[in-house]
């Protein structure tokens, strides 16, 4: 005899349960964390260093590092910049999940810090589809990497909050179509937040620094 | 290549239905996937085979209801859908658009088998 039974669950929902979790402990803390995502070379160790060199004194950060493998050479240079760093091995698995986050989070002291900074797997596809309990979802899109990327990989920019378009000091010598890729993602998201920047120079920082100091002041509210 | 995450959870919602119905054998299971999702058939399937070896899922046939990426113009109304790449509205050109289908990523139902049949080697 079969039968059929009616299910209509999202596949990945036991992951979505554990970032609620995450989410319940972040708050709980007033600890502001952002989902950090980008293709390998985009620039998100760079960038996270520049943003930890114009930290302003009331943010106290911590940072996870995403890496396929056993390797601690970002974390290192997290550490060696006077931040708490955890490194996360996901064991070549291409995006981290809600799981491996909760278990960083207790290798936090959750009370010493107000922001967190989730570095992500470099990967465009993957990170995408699963959520880890944090307030906000960033994507650094270098322009090196082209302008059609929104294009190629819609569902990374369906769900950001922030766009960080980074390496804009190369601008003048790629063929980057910003009007090009900025219809794009205005397709995607519209009136998405962008800053234009290069986390090399610095150039483009102030903005975004201003955008994480109201996001941690609203959270400890 | 997150699709092995993808089959593992899958696996394990299928199973849990399964036992909750008290099924001995799960024979079918029917997936919504949007285009937009970013999940290849083929490669949910070989991950499929693999995993659910030794579990009462094994060997249940997969079936993939792919959902196309429509898309609504909210300049001029049209309806549209998405082929290979995200383009403006065809007819008016606005890029002022919203998605309506094909971000689904769900599983809809299984078949199940409940008892063996009288015929089955079991009872000889």
């Amino acid at each position: 005899m079969k039968q059929r039974v009616e299910i209509v669950k999202r596949i990945l929902d036991s992951n979505e349960q554990l970032a609620q979790q995450n989410r319940k402990k972040l708050d709980d803390h007033g600890v502001f964390a952002i989902n950090v995502m980008a293709s390998p070379g985009a620039g998100k160790t760079t960038f996270i260093l520049q943003t930890i060199a114009r930290l302003p004194k009331d943010i106290h950060l911590g940072v996870m590092e995403g890496d396929t493998a056993p390797v601690t050479i970002d974390s290192d240079k997290i550490v060696a910049a006077g931040m708490p760093a955890v490194q996360i091995n996901t064991g070549g698995d291409c995006h981290l999940d809600a799981n491996m986050v909760g278990l960083a989070l207790d290798e936090f002291d959750l009370d010493e810090i107000n922001l967190l900074l989730i570095e992500n797997v470099g990967n465009l596809i993957c990170p995408a589809s699963f959520v880890l309990g944090n307030h906000a979802n960033i994507l650094i899109a270098s322009v090196p990497e082209g302008d059609d990327k929104p294009y190629k990989y819609p569902n990374i920019y369906r769900n950001i909050d922030v766009l960080i378009i980074n390496k804009v000091d190369l601008l003048p010598y790629i063929d980057f179509r910003m009007d090009y890729f900025r219809q794009g993602v205005e397709m995607l998201n519209p009136n998405l937040k962008t800053f234009e920047v290069s986390a090399k120079t610095g150039e483009g920082f102030d903005g975004w620094i201003k955008w994480l100091q109201e996001k941690v002041g609203n959270i400890q509210e | 290549m997150h699709e092995l995450s993808v089959t593992e959870s899958l696996l394990a919602i299928v199973i849990q239905s399964a036992k909750e119905n008290h099924a001995l054998k799960v024979t079918d299971i029917t997936l919504s996937i949007g285009a937009l999702s970013s999940i290849i058939d083929d490669s949910v399937q070989f991950y499929w085979d693999h995993i659910s070896k030794g579990t009462i899922a094994e060997e249940a046939i997969l079936h993939f209801n792919r959902i196309p990426a429509v898309l609504h113009c909210l300049n001029c109304d049209t309806e549209f859908t998405m082929e290979d790449e995200l383009v403006p509205c065809p007819n008016c050109k606005s890029i002022n658009i919203e998605i309506i289908t094909g971000e689904e990523f769900q599983v809809d139902h299984i078949e199940i088998r409940k008892e063996e049949n009288n015929t089955d080697e079991t009872t000889s």
